[in-house]
């Protein structure tokens, strides 16, 4: 599929922001839905809309055969070994706090270490900060390279026989970096510790596989990969997610209820307490038919050429810095920056005004804005819908910004 | 660019605050020190005020954040300074109906904070907008009480 003809199939893109066609460069945040996974979501509460696991009566097979097809196809886009390591969840944050409940609770004692980095999102470092408090465990802080990156050198340096459990994102929401998960595992499991993946940034735009990364849990969400909000993965290893107990109880996870105790579900459904996101995970299903017909490979690809594209022309603005890595093939689709003296919420309502949306604060990783010693930064993502002259529109945008704000400063 | 718009927002007045901001700084350590902030986008503001008697004798504040927060952060501390604790208050609640768009009483003299009035067609920013006037009504409040 070529772009424009991707775009073609996002029908929010199609229209006017203050007088202007949108430009939509908020995707990391969350991105917009194509027209295949409007229609699942409507097809599905039109004509097989009922509660799954209950059997009997037609609508509730074919509700189960969907929500069940949906994991599959999950499985498939993870490549993963068996269904049963694939839990339907809110998302990315609800998956980390489920490790760091279920897990971390069982595992982690006093003197502990868990290892995380200062580029995390706060959903990666608040459960860790509340396990190592509950269980006075400490929690350690891996440093960032000059560039935004991390050394393996500083990994080893952190992660000792003490270390219980390494934390990292694969892919970085404000500096685009790209972690070495892979390497980084290896000396996590050399020292006995399971590795957690944040892979929100990750699953929308690299192919994931997970046996190859050997990680422990890789937790992602599917309104940032072009589905619906409110649904979300956590991949676990089988024998890990075997011996974990849920954090939530009531329906669904059960197998047997006595009046003093009970008994849970076997893998996956036993994470999954309550009626599941059953029209989520179908609507994320087609997400992943979507982003298959164009191709993993591809779409990374595309992001590095917009990342280029972005850097090479944003860094031709005068007093415009970009964070992060330099090398376009080090990142993803992400180009966080500040203009001059200009603060970003100025900058993103100047943008705003001409139609182009961006996002602007701290990005929900408040440590990293300390690391690159700023309150806020701007942020432009870049998604498969997007080409060229939407970054046209942005350099565009922020030349008029710069000259708007000239007279104050 | 739509920058008649935007001149709404940003008002010659509302920009010579942010770049010469008055009564920036902090009051020595007998004043009450409030420290507040906006979650969602890192705007931070420390505000120190000296109340006596119920009258607000000096206030200074320091901080950072986009024009919008810290041009309203000078302008409150020039507008409540001298004032009593409720026509500070008053001069609070007239903003925030100001900020919301509603009615709001127009027989007080508002000064420079009528500049403001634009930030009101930009859901986004009124936030910003509000941030050092929450911070002034704590500080009233809290020194009221002790």
């Amino acid at each position: 599929m070529m772009n424009r003809e991707i775009k073609s199939y996002f029908p929010i893109l199609d229209q006017e922001v203050n007088g202007h066609p949108l430009v939509y460069l908020d995707s990391a945040a969350t991105s917009q839905k194509p027209v295949q996974v409007i229609e699942a979501l409507k097809h599905y509460y039109e004509f097989d809309n009922a509660n799954v696991h209950r059997g009997v009566h037609t609508l509730g097979n074919r509700a189960t055969d969907m929500y069940e097809g949906a994991r599959e196809k999950v499985r498939k886009f993870i490549n993963a070994t068996s269904t049963e390591e694939v839990i339907f969840l809110r998302g990315t944050t609800t998956a980390l706090n489920l490790v760091a409940q279920s897990y971390g609770r069982a595992n982690v004692e006093e003197g502990d270490e868990i290892v995380i980095t200062y580029m995390e999102h706060h959903s990666n470092i608040i459960p860790w900060q509340q396990l190592a408090k509950e269980r006075g465990a400490i929690l350690k802080y891996i440093e960032l390279n000059e560039d935004g990156t991390i050394s393996l050198e500083q990994v080893r340096a952190a992660v000792t026989e003490r270390t219980k459990i390494v934390s990292m994102m694969y892919v970085s929401n404000v500096l685009g970096t790209m972690n070495p998960i892979k390497e980084v595992t290896q000396i996590a499991h050399e020292n006995g510790a399971v590795m957690v993946v944040d892979g929100a940034q990750a699953a929308p735009h690299l192919k994931i596989d997970v046996q190859d990364l050997d990680c422990d849990f890789f937790a992602f969400s599917g309104h940032k990969m072009c589905g619906p909000t409110g649904i979300g993965v956590l991949y676990g290893k089988k024998d890990l997610l075997n011996n974990m107990e849920p954090v939530e109880f009531g329906g669904e996870m059960i197998d047997f209820v006595g009046l003093y105790d009970s008994t849970w579900k076997e893998l996956p459904w036993k994470f999954e307490g309550g009626t599941p996101i059953i029209a989520g995970a179908v609507g994320l299903g087609a997400a992943i038919d979507f982003l298959n017909e164009i191709g993993l490979p591809e779409i990374e690809k595309h992001e590095h050429k917009m990342a280029a594209y972005a850097m090479d022309v944003m860094s031709e603005i005068d007093g415009l810095s970009i964070y992060g890595p330099t090398d376009p093939q080090k990142r993803a689709g992400i180009v966080t920056f500040n203009l001059n003296d200009v603060h970003p919420h100025d900058v993103a309502t100047v943008l705003d005004m001409s139609g182009i949306a961006v996002r602007a604060g701290h990005h929900c990783a408040q440590p990293l804005m300390k690391w690159l010693q700023c309150t806020a930064t701007a942020r432009a993502s870049f998604y498969v819908y997007n080409d060229e002259s939407d970054i046209d529109r942005l350099v565009e945008g922020l030349r008029s910004a710069k000259e708007y704000f000239s007279d104050v400063f | 660019m739509s920058s008649k718009n935007l001149d709404q927002l940003y008002r010659q007045v509302i920009m010579d605050h942010y770049k010469t901001p008055r009564n920036k700084g902090t009051l020595d350590n007998d004043s009450v020190n409030i420290e507040m902030n906006n979650p969602t986008c890192g705007d931070r503001i420390q505000l120190t005020l000296q109340v006596e008697e119920g009258i607000v004798k000096d206030a200074k504040f320091d901080g950072e954040g986009c024009s919008i927060s810290m041009a309203s952060a000078s302008m409150m501390t020039q507008a409540v300074k001298g004032k009593d604790v409720d026509t500070a208050l008053q001069l609070s609640h007239i903003f925030s109906d100001m900020m919301l768009g509603k009615e709001y009483d127009d027989t007080i003299d508002l000064g420079d904070i009528e500049a403001l009035q634009g930030v009101s067609q930009f859901p986004a920013r009124i936030k910003c907008a509000t941030l050092a006037w929450k911070a002034m009504e704590k500080g009233v409040q809290s020194e009221g009480k002790s």
